[in-house]
């Protein structure tokens, strides 16, 4: 479902060029879990950025289930930004005034969801995610753990293909991470396409299939053979 | 995303930064409210003008010497002095039907005294119809008698502020006052419940007209009121007395005639004017309101470019940023204006309560028009820092902590 081709992604800075992704290209099947590992600047942020469609290929072709992302109009790919793909960041990214239930509903109130059904659907989410009674707090009154996990809440509310995850543990200790990585993997194991970037061997490991990059290129592509 | 969510979400990001929105707020409201009250103020003074036009009587005809150019007719080839005005002129006008009462009407300036006091005062010249034109009466005494208009006597109504400032509580009626050089009896005391816009009861002593000119060595006369029989006779009259003069001038209009509807038009014109004028100074602050709503959502875009670009990865589109923007800096502006209303009613409830005698009234296009400048105001300045928002790039945006 989804096809990288020769894509590259160059940025100017003053008057060179500097060359984020080269020559990558990469199919992911629906349902994959995919790490993506590598050094600092090896442009793993800028591939997953390309894949969420938050930032355009310089060159080459990305399709999302079979349809060219590289020539729609922003309109569009926002639309496809809104249905089929998820983020989660290292950040986070909440919003400081809104409730974690607040927060979880954004993207249901950006895609014009009538107020009954996200009610609803927030209550389910927080519920999976073991947050119900965290649902009136604002982010200042959680912890990091929880605040990535109503961030989690978020990015799946509107039941999206795709989830790309940033180095979703970058700022969690040990046992918070842990228990991300288990409620992505749970979530990877209900069919969504999960991809983490990750700077941890040990979360890099864990995954079906992983992607090594080095200075823009794709330097291994590692699949496990073992059906789960 | 639905309009609700949409205003929702500003007014929580208005809420989120409460002080720099109350500024917003404040200085917003007080452009509307200043709109308003100056407005307000503009037309209390018209209606106040014409209010006063309209209890001297729009019966009234002003004749005075000398041709104004706006009355027509080709001026003068050599400077031509105009022929004095003279009491048998005014008299002869009484001859027309549709005239019923007239006043010549001397003018001059001398001092008045009484024992040792002395005051400065306007001199009015005139006879006893002088007092029912111009709608006056005497608070005590009597008015100038019935008599001749040729004849001089030496009496004369005292204003109701000289009469305090010579007399104090004193008897005046019946004193002898030196008005120049020459003796005159109190016989009347002005009523100040006659005053009006232009006609000051006070610092004033009537004299009868003969008495007038012959004080001030001037046998030409200052005007002429004339008092139409009715309202509808007013024209007729106007005509009249125009040709009676040029009758009596050989031939020439060198008489000017004034209705009260031509002062009162232009009085109204002026006053309009003059509210626009103030109305328009006030937009300023509009304005200046609108260029503060403007750095304010641009000091939100920049406080918020984490935030934005969250909403982008979340499906937002340049569109929806745009709007949830713009909707904050509408909904400032939409707030200040009702807050402004507020403080603009209030106001004028204060101000027509401490000075009855004066409404402050809003002209009826005043207030929808403050809030459509404010709407305006605020959904063009908002555009400029909206659109900085909708094109921040995300990835960028996100990056930035
Ligand atoms: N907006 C940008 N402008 C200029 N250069 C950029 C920009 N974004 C990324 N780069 C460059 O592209 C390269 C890849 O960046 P990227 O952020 O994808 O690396 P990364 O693998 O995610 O690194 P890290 O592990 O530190 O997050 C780097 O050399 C970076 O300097
Ligand atoms: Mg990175």
């Amino acid at each position: 479902m989804i096809e990288l081709e020769h894509v590259e992604r160059d940025f100017e800075v003053g008057d060179e060029m500097v060359r984020a992704l080269a020559d990558v290209s990469l199919q992911i099947p629906p349902g994959d879990y995919l790490s993506v590992m590598g050094p600092s600047g090896s442009g793993k942020s800028t591939l997953l950025n390309v894949l969420g469609l938050l930032d355009r290929p310089s060159r080459g072709s990305y399709r999302l289930e079979g349809v060219e992302t590289t020539t729609l109009e922003e309109e569009a790919r926002a639309a496809l930004r809104r249905q089929r793909i998820g983020f989660v960041f290292q950040a986070f990214h909440l919003v400081p005034r809104l409730t974690a239930a607040e927060n979880v509903a954004l993207p249901m109130v950006l895609a014009g969801v009538p107020p009954t059904e996200r009610e609803s659907r927030v209550r389910e989410v927080l519920e999976s995610l073991d947050l119900t009674d965290r649902a009136q707090h604002r982010p200042d009154q959680l912890s990091g753990g929880q605040r990535q996990r109503v961030a989690i809440g978020r990015a799946i509310v509107m039941h999206p293909a795709l989830l790309l995850a940033d180095e979703p543990t970058g700022n969690l200790d040990q046992h918070s991470g842990q228990e991300v990585i288990a409620l992505l993997e749970q979530l990877n194991g209900e069919g969504i396409t999960l991809v983490i970037v990750t700077h941890d061997a040990s979360i890099g490991q864990r995954a079906r299939r992983r992607v090594r990059m080095l200075d823009g290129h794709i330097h291994s592509d590692e699949q496990d053979h073992a059906p789960t | 995303m639905r309009l609700p969510d949409l205003l929702q979400y500003a007014e929580r990001s208005l809420r989120g930064a409460p002080t720099r929105s109350l500024l917003m707020l404040l200085a917003m409201s007080i452009g509307v409210a200043s709109v308003i009250l100056l407005t307000a103020l503009g037309e209390g003074a018209r209606r106040y003008v014409i209010n006063e036009f309209e209890q001297l009587g729009t019966d009234l005809l002003i004749m005075l010497p000398g041709r104004n150019e706006t009355t027509g007719g080709p001026p003068p080839l050599f400077g031509e002095t105009p022929r004095d005005l003279t009491i048998d002129d005014a008299l002869a006008l009484l001859r027309h039907p549709s005239i019923r009462r007239v006043a010549p009407i001397s003018v001059g300036n001398s001092p008045v005294s009484f024992g040792s006091r002395e005051r400065e005062v306007t001199i009015i010249g005139s006879t006893a119809d002088f007092f029912p034109v111009r709608h006056v009466e005497v608070a005590i005494g009597r008015p100038l008698p019935q008599m001749p208009a040729e004849r001089q006597l030496n009496v004369t109504v005292l204003g109701w502020r000289l009469k305090k400032e010579l007399f104090s509580n004193q008897r005046a009626l019946g004193a002898w006052v030196r008005i120049a050089d020459r003796r005159f009896r109190v016989i009347g005391i002005l009523d100040p419940a006659g005053e009006s816009l232009g006609l000051d009861l006070g610092d004033m002593a009537v004299i009868p007209v003969a008495s007038a000119q012959a004080l001030f060595d001037n046998p030409s006369l200052f005007r002429v009121l004339i008092q139409a029989r009715s309202k509808e006779e007013i024209e007729t009259a106007r005509k009249a007395a125009l040709v009676t003069l040029r009758r009596r001038h050989d031939g020439v209009g060198d008489v000017t005639l004034i209705t009260q509807d031509a002062m009162l038009s232009t009085f109204d014109r002026i006053l309009r004017a003059l509210t626009l004028t103030v109305a328009g100074i006030a937009g300023i602050s509009l304005a200046v309101a609108g260029i503060l709503i403007m750095n304010v959502m641009l000091v939100a875009v920049s406080q918020r470019v984490s935030e934005i670009g969250l909403l982008k990865a979340l499906g937002g589109s340049e569109r929806q940023v745009l709007r949830l923007f713009l909707a904050e800096a509408v909904m400032l502006a939409a707030s200040g204006a009702l807050l402004g209303l507020l403080l603009a009613l209030v106001g004028m409830h204060l101000v027509n309560r401490l000075f009855t005698d004066f409404a402050l009234i809003p002209p009826l296009w005043a207030a929808p028009a403050a809030v459509g400048v404010a709407l305006a105001t605020g959904l063009v300045f908002g555009v400029m820092p909206a659109r900085r928002a909708a094109r921040l790039d995300p990835v960028q945006a996100l990056a930035r902590r």
